[in-house]
């Protein structure tokens, strides 16, 4: 086992175990706090899949922007001093049994099916690549996908603004 | 498992759908429930950065992932407002206790 492979069983194990925390926590800012640990795993799994653009927007978005967003949600809507259990969660069996179904499934068809091996590859930089196909092939997603960011911001002003009773 | 290996990126993006679906569907808390849909769209992005990977080789399903991610920036956006205006409205974020949209 070289290094390569241990740092990617890390990585691994950082992503999932905190998943895992996210799901059975029992204190909403421990959730919140452990999906730092699976995005930077998801964007060390990125850089060993040779998407050095999509880590680095990982990291930028999901860890600069949205988990911010759910930190200060969380810290707007609790009263932290509450020693109650702030994350309540019902039908914890029924949910557990549907996964396990689902997760067996899921791996025995991702181990059973005969996946095309894949040919060397070469790891370069992709910024280059991915912003040719962004102004060529995929210019009409990328407009619109900057439509769908100023209506979301727009609606996102509107629904937390103070309601001005007159 | 190892690094060039198609299936652990599977198997590891599965098993992060299933915790995502697992805090959607027992979660009552609005925002933890955003939290289980972020999950799932992690595990959908890494399932297509990898099919881009050892797959055709070219940069298509990063592009998807990226546009995953937009979609995702805006979703927690309007999201996170929503939970906002419906613990003004209700003073709880509980799922059960906010059943109508006005008071």
């Amino acid at each position: 086992m070289n290094v390569a492979t241990a740092v990617f069983y890390l990585i691994a194990l950082i992503t999932v175990v905190s998943a895992g925390m996210v799901a059975f926590s029992r204190n909403i800012i421990y959730s919140a706090f452990s999906l730092l640990g699976t995005f930077m795993g998801v964007a060390g799994l990125y850089v060993f899949l040779g998407a050095d653009f999509v880590a680095a927007v990982q990291v930028l978005i999901y860890v600069g922007g949205i988990l911010v967003l759910i930190l200060f949600a969380v810290m707007l809507t609790h009263r932290i001093t509450d020693v109650e259990i702030t994350n309540r969660a019902a039908g914890r069996i029924p949910a557990l049994i549907i996964i396990g179904v689902l997760l067996y499934l899921l791996i025995q068809t991702v181990k059973e099916t005969p996946w095309v091996k894949a040919q060397e590859v070469i790891y370069a930089a992709t910024a280059a690549k991915i912003g040719d196909l962004f102004l060529y092939t995929y210019l009409l997603p990328f407009e619109l996908a900057s439509l769908v960011l100023l209506a979301a911001m727009i609606g996102a002003v509107v629904l937390s603004r103070k309601e001005i009773k007159e | 498992m190892s690094p060039n290996d198609l299936s652990s990126y599977l198997v590891i993006g599965a098993i992060l759908f299933a915790l995502g679906l697992f805090t959607v569907l027992t979660r009552r808390n609005a925002i933890s429930v955003l939290m289980g849909v972020e999950l799932i769209l992690n595990s959908a992005n890494i399932n297509y950065v990898a099919f881009s990977h050892f797959g055709s080789g070219n940069a298509d399903g990063q592009i998807y992932a990226i546009f995953v991610i937009m979609l995702a920036a805006a979703e927690a956006a309007v999201g996170l407002a929503i939970v906002l205006a419906i613990f003004q409205l209700f003073h709880t974020i509980d799922v059960e206790a906010a059943e109508t949209l006005k008071e």
